[in-house]
């Protein structure tokens, strides 16, 4: 089944004409995705091709899904027009939209999230600044590479995009259902608790890897969640214990602010919740080799 | 980015929001010609982005020009918390009759934005939430419908603001919420807010962060960045285009994606503890092309820090596969040398993920006496400091 994404999921592509969003279709339709069309308004009405397959553009995303039922967007536009394209794909009504753009303004971050909840949040947003979401041997929607990992009985759910790879590589053996890339910024669409909750219920995952990382208090929340909901084992990591504070560590909301944020309030909660925290990625994976074997 | 309060008190005064006179000095001369200009007391205030600089001294009362020049001159060069003072501001002085506390600011939880406000001004707020939280006002703000004067009502209302006061506030809260909107402010904080003699409230503070992510519609916020006091080597990276961060270990890192990078600053402190304390020198994420030019970039750069002793390149192989990536350290070296660089630091490479064998093996081919292959993450770091502490 894995969540969210499956091999029945139908992708469009917001900016598939553009540099990273023709490299990531190519990508995502070698991994078997199903994408079925890109939305540019300025190349409506031509065909794209992909190493043999034609893929048409559409003016808006409404049109897009009036055409091909497409019920998945990724979205590789400009930080500049990043909200506008989010907006569209929340006014279509679109199940699930991946917003891979890095560097969105956090107000306008904000800005598409109130309004998709004042619409009934009936989009699912992931990101943006994430590497996508990538269920193994079924569809893969975003930037996550297709082939590190089988399909299996792992979900994991992540701020990180390259922590996410190296924990999907080391735990290969047992392969993934689904894996979440939710993103660094401050302001992000779905939480490590969105993700918690659908893996706790889905029937093919049976175990969860939570990656974390400093700033906010994400992991905190995500922890009191665990705690009263999740009956799966869970084995987290925190990336930034000797990050001095007040400084951004590469994502935009990696930053320790006074005394909050920090990796180690972080640890503390979830192991009061029950989690086991790797030190290092390969302890870890070891956690979960542990309890899988 | 953390603007001065200087910068912050421009930015208020070009949104309509009631400050006091004020200027900045760099030198007591041009302190003193300002605090002629405004007339009567000033006060003198040092500008440095850390809290707590009136308890170090860093905020001083003058009676006139004369005062004003001593007063400047005892504080800049001054150093609080680490931060030396190349900057005070003047500002005009006022009978404060009451403080209260005013910011608007990010909700990560919420995804939204939240508006602080308290009567109990002029100290720290995490202080009074913590002592009196029933006179700390915690009001979300939706963020497609903003502070409008009926929010601003609420506000107030909600803060307890006394009556006498309340259309000022009202007035001071919408101005402020269309000055953190239009400058793309993460937050404004307004510390005190103060009632004075003649019944005006003034904003007497000012602290402003914007967010650099909106600079792209912001060409104006360029010239608020603090060139002083930003690193040098921090400075050349971000010229590059590279995410670096300083810090005062000896083992340089560089690596792909901001998480793994921050992993590997912990998992090289962790293996220092076992080699004579050594510590990860910098942050530095090349990305996730990691391309020969970016690469030796980066190397250049982390090798530019005197106290780097050796150096740990940590790069998971995704879209760009590893043997891409040995071919790219290869190259990287080769530039360095073309660029007269002479590199004698050793560099220890971990290449895992897509296509590792083929990258190993490129690195084993090349042969170079620099670099030193091991095939985990942990056991690169334990080399990595070894390293280090040898070149101590």
């Amino acid at each position: 089944m894995a969540i969210w994404l499956t091999k029945d999921s139908k992708v469009i592509v917001q900016g598939i004409t553009g540099g990273e969003g023709s490299k990531h279709t190519k990508r995502m339709l070698a991994a078997g995705t199903q994408v079925v069309g890109g939305v540019n308004p300025r190349k409506a009405g031509t065909k794209v091709d992909f190493d043999g397959t034609e893929l048409p553009v559409f003016a808006t995303v409404a049109e897009a899904i009036a055409e091909t039922g497409a019920d998945v967007s990724v979205i590789f536009v400009p930080p500049a027009f990043t909200k506008a394209a989010v907006v569209e794909a929340i006014d279509a009504e679109i199940p699930l939209a991946v917003v891979i753009t890095e560097g969105v303004p956090v107000q306008d971050s904000a800005a598409f999230w109130a309004y998709n909840v004042a619409k009934g949040e009936k989009t699912r947003i992931i990101g943006p600044n994430c590497p996508g979401i990538a269920s193994p041997g079924a569809s893969n929607a975003g930037i996550i590479p297709a082939d590190i990992t089988p399909q299996g009985r792992i979900g994991l759910v992540s701020k990180s995009g390259t922590l996410t790879y190296q924990l999907m590589y080391e735990l290969r053996e047992f392969g993934f259902s689904t894996a979440v890339g939710i993103g660094g910024d401050p302001i992000i669409g779905t939480t490590h608790i969105d993700a918690l909750k659908a893996f706790q219920e889905d029937p093919e995952t049976d175990a969860i890897v939570m990656i974390g990382e400093i700033g906010g208090d994400a992991e905190e929340r995500a922890a009191e969640f665990i705690k009263a909901n999740v009956t799966k084992p869970v084995v987290g990591y925190i990336a930034g214990f000797t990050a001095p504070p007040g400084k951004t560590m590469g994502h935009a909301g990696a930053i320790i602010s006074g005394s909050a944020g920090t990796a180690d309030a972080k640890k503390v909660a979830l192991e009061a919740a029950g989690v086991k925290v790797g030190k290092t990625p390969s302890e870890t994976a070891q956690l979960m080799r542990d309890i899988l074997s | 980015m953390d603007l001065f309060e200087y910068q912050g008190r421009d930015l208020f005064e070009r949104h309509g929001l009631p400050v006091l006179g004020g200027g900045v000095a760099e030198t007591p001369q041009e302190a003193r010609a300002i605090a002629e200009r405004l007339g009567g007391k000033v006060v003198v205030k040092a500008q440095v982005k850390v809290g707590g600089r009136g308890k170090a001294g860093g905020v001083k009362l003058a009676d006139g020009a004369d005062e004003a020049e001593a007063r400047a001159t005892d504080i800049l060069g001054m150093d609080i918390k680490g931060h030396t003072v190349h900057k005070v501001m003047l500002a005009e002085t006022a009978d404060i009759v009451e403080e209260y506390y005013f910011s608007y600011l990010l909700d990560r939880a919420n995804r939204t934005f939240l508006c602080i406000a308290s009567v109990a001004g002029g100290m720290e707020i995490e202080t009074v939430a913590e002592e009196d939280p029933d006179r700390v006002a915690k009001i979300a703000i939706d963020a497609s419908k903003g502070v409008d004067e009926a929010k601003a009502r609420e506000i107030v209302t909600a803060a307890k603001f006394p009556a006498e006061v309340a259309d000022q506030v009202v007035d001071i809260a919408v101005k402020l919420w269309a000055a953190f909107v239009a400058e793309d402010a993460t937050l404004v904080e307004v510390n005190p807010l103060a009632k004075v003699g003649d019944g005006r409230v003034l904003a007497l503070d000012a602290k402003v962060t914007l967010d650099e992510n909106a600079g792209f519609r912001h060409p104006d916020h360029e010239a608020l960045e603090d060139k002083s006091a930003v690193d040098p080597l921090e400075q050349a990276a971000k010229e590059k285009g590279l995410n670096y961060v300083k810090l005062d270990g000896e083992v340089g890192i560089i690596g792909n994606g901001a998480g793994l990078v921050m992993s590997t600053l912990d998992v090289v402190a962790y293996a220092g503890e076992s080699h004579g304390g050594v510590k990860p020198a910098n942050f530095l994420d090349i990305g996730g092309g990691a391309s020969a030019q970016v690469m030796a970039n980066g190397l250049e750069i982390v090798l530019g820090d005197p106290a780097v002793k050796s150096v740990f390149v940590n790069v998971f192989g995704g879209i760009t596969a590893c043997d891409a990536v040995a071919n790219g350290i290869i190259q990287a070296l080769e530039l360095l040398t073309q660029r007269g660089e002479t590199v004698t630091k050793p560099l220890v490479v971990r290449l895992d993920g897509n296509n590792a064998e083929a990258g190993r093996a490129i690195l084993d081919g090349a042969n170079n006496p620099l670099v030193e292959r091991v095939d985990t993450m942990d056991g690169a770091a334990q080399r990595a400091a070894e390293l280090a502490a040898a070149g101590k």
